[in-house]
């Protein structure tokens, strides 16, 4: 048969009028997409080879260029998509699984989408939270079953000991990327955001370069299953500890390094030889059961005297309220649950867009579950898995999660325009790449300052959106799920939502 | 007057060497002072006073450094390039200028440029006229920053 090209999936429109050919999009490209001819002083592009990471537009400075969708169409077919038909076309060329990354862009029901909060009206004050005291902190690890107040003399003084927590000045923490999936910049960024903020970035499976152990009070240290970069200093450096078991957009696999990213300081990091692949097992060799993960929790807390929060992270699975039950039993401190919306650097795509469940109903379940069987204090729930605004991560609280791990939206906040090319290790923003070119166009400075931005505006929008309730402190809304209500949404799913369909009185 | 003396430093581990400093520069000295006309409408096209140096995946913007020991100062024979009492900038006068290029031959950055005439133009006038040189304003990544100190 005639060899059928996948069509473009963009069109670069560049307006001649303005164009000056002064080849900023030709330098910029890691794709190659811009080419000049010096003959002609013109530059032409190969619209074959874009990603639609919009880069070259944002440095075009006369705004010549367009990247539009290709309007070349199939015929219109609810099932067989141009993207299913284009995946077929990849297959019976290659034969190999299809590779992308990010978060799963299909477009499962958004809970977050069908869910509206509350505000007060005449019965109950609202707050006007610009002027008045509000708290976002919120503290991360297990809480004592009850507390004993010795008063004396002068004044209360506690006498339980209050195990090792994570203050945190809004319940927002950055969730783990490690150095390999994005570069040193990257996390720099995010590192000296969360100490400016007063919140935690995570080392991802990629340990801890050495550049970053000043950041370690705002350090959470991933332990995955190719156990890259642990070693006593990474656990001692740390404020606190993940046992990473799954990610959201890809539970039940592992992941993969590929060499050409492994650099000197990579190997270094991850304390493997320089070029080889860093492979992560889907399982940990060691971990079959909760009794498992327990020996590795305390082994961590044992490592680590006892001084630091042990948590575990796990995809949104069918069982994932018992799982987060049986890893509250095993010790964790806090569990993190990442949802079916979860990014990644690469996934196949086939495992990104069917496997797992949306992270409103595991929030909620798991909540619920805790709370049956009386230990949610004994472990705090980080919730994430594609988190856009404010308004989610309040969302999420009310569904009782204790703070939220975003990623995606602080890649955004970083240049990221979600072009799921991660895995290829060219990322034009300078964020999912190794190469040299290419990292150095992430100025941390600028990053860690947007990041900043970001986490301030959503607060603020938080606190807000407590105020209208009526409520002061983030800790009076956690699990507060009368002032959520459903919108469109089966008995069931609100059943599982814990939540009232929108129009119900308290 | 406060009187500042005006730096342009670079940040070489962010500079991306996309060059968006030489093309506002050259539209700063351009005629027209209009991006699509200086690089489209006007000959001969003004020339960028700074320049992107690249060898490998380093890169940095150059221009001139106003350097407190000139010797494009001491080479100058009709006094076309003189320093600024105000800024301590090192600025140069067309119309005195006789094209002998001794500037060129002794600048040891080697950022004083010929012009397309046989005069020089090419050289950094730090936009004295700007709050902000262009280089800097318009760098993409911070890489170009301007620092200002009391004289």
């Amino acid at each position: 048969m005639v060899k059928r090209p996948v069509p473009n999936e963009f069109i670069i429109e560049r307006d001649e009028k303005k164009c000056i050919a002064c080849q900023a999009c030709v330098r910029a490209c890691s794709y190659d997409v811009h080419t000049y001819d010096p003959e002609t002083d013109t530059v032409e592009s190969d619209d074959s080879k874009c990603v639609g990471c919009h880069f070259c537009e944002a440095l075009c400075p006369t705004k010549a260029l367009r990247t539009v969708r290709n309007p070349s169409a199939y015929k219109e077919n609810a099932n067989w998509t141009a993207e299913v038909i284009n995946d077929i076309v990849k297959q019976a060329e290659q034969g190999g699984v299809i590779l992308t990354g990010m978060g799963c862009d299909k477009g499962q029901r958004n809970y977050f989408d069908h869910m509206v909060l509350n505000a007060s009206q005449v019965t109950n004050p609202s707050i006007d939270a610009l002027r008045e005291p509000m708290e976002l902190r919120t503290y991360i690890g297990t809480k004592p079953d009850c507390i004993e107040i010795d008063y004396n003399e002068n004044g209360p003084v506690l006498k339980t000991k209050i195990p090792p927590q994570l203050e945190l000045q809004t319940p927002i923490l950055f969730s783990a990327m490690s150095y390999g999936s994005i570069s040193l910049n990257a996390s720099i960024a995010l590192a000296r955001a969360s100490a400016e903020i007063g919140t935690f970035w995570n080392t991802g499976e990629g340990g801890l370069h050495k550049a970053l152990y000043k950041y370690g009070k705002n350090t959470i240290a991933q332990v995955a299953s190719g156990r890259f970069g642990v070693h006593a200093e990474y656990l001692k450096s740390a404020a606190a500890i993940e046992i990473k078991i799954g990610q959201g957009a890809k539970p039940g696999i592992g992941g993969h390094l590929p060499g050409e990213k492994v650099s000197a300081e990579i190997s270094e990091t991850r304390m493997i030889p320089e070029g080889t692949d860093a492979l992560s097992p889907a399982p940990h060799h060691d971990i079959y059961s909760i009794e498992d993960l327990r020996q590795l929790i305390y082994a961590l807390k044992e490592a680590t005297e006892y001084e630091k929060p042990v948590g575990v992270k796990i995809a949104a699975v069918h069982n994932v309220a018992p799982i987060a039950s049986g890893i509250v039993r095993a010790g964790a401190d806090f569990v993190a649950i990442d949802g079916l919306r979860g990014g990644t650097g690469a996934s196949p795509k086939i495992i990104r867009d069917n496997v797992g469940i949306p992270i409103e109903l595991a929030t909620a379940v798991v909540d619920q579950r805790l709370r049956e069987e009386g230990i949610r204090h004994k472990a705090s729930l980080i919730v994430g898995g594609g988190f856009r605004n404010g308004a989610d991560v309040t969302k999420a609280i009310i569904l009782g999660a204790d703070a939220v791990y975003i990623a995606t939206a602080a890649l955004v906040a970083m240049g990221c325009t979600l072009c799921q090319k991660c895995y290829q290790g060219k990322c034009n923003w300078g964020i999912a790449t190794q190469d040299p070119y290419l990292t150095k166009r992430l100025n941390p400075d600028i990053g860690a300052r947007r990041l900043v931005n970001m986490l301030r505006g959503w607060s603020f929008e938080i606190k807000e959106m407590m105020g209208g309730m009526g409520i002061n402190a983030i800790e009076s809304l956690r699990g507060n799920r009368e002032n959520l209500r459903g919108i469109g949404l089966m008995e069931g799913e609100l059943k599982m939502l814990g939540i009232k369909p929108a129009g119900e009185a308290w | 007057m406060v009187m500042k003396k005006r730096k342009i430093v670079i940040n070489e581990d962010v500079c991306m060497g996309c060059r968006l400093c030489e093309v506002h520069c050259l539209v700063k000295h351009s005629k027209s002072k209009k991006i699509i006309k200086a690089f489209k409408g006007e000959y001969p096209r003004a020339l960028p006073m700074i320049l992107v140096e690249e060898k490998g995946h380093l890169s940095f913007a150059l221009q001139c450094r106003h350097c407190e020991d000139a010797p494009c100062l001491s080479s100058c024979i009709t006094g076309a390039l003189y320093r600024d009492p105000n800024s301590g900038a090192i600025l140069y006068d067309e119309k005195k200028c006789v094209g002998c290029w001794m500037c060129i031959m002794v600048c040891p950055f080697g950022v004083i440029k010929r012009g397309s005439e046989k005069k020089i133009v090419s050289k950094c006038d730090l936009c004295l006229d700007e709050n902000v040189p262009v280089c800097v304003k318009n760098c993409p990544n911070e890489a170009l920053i301007c620092v200002e100190e009391k004289l």
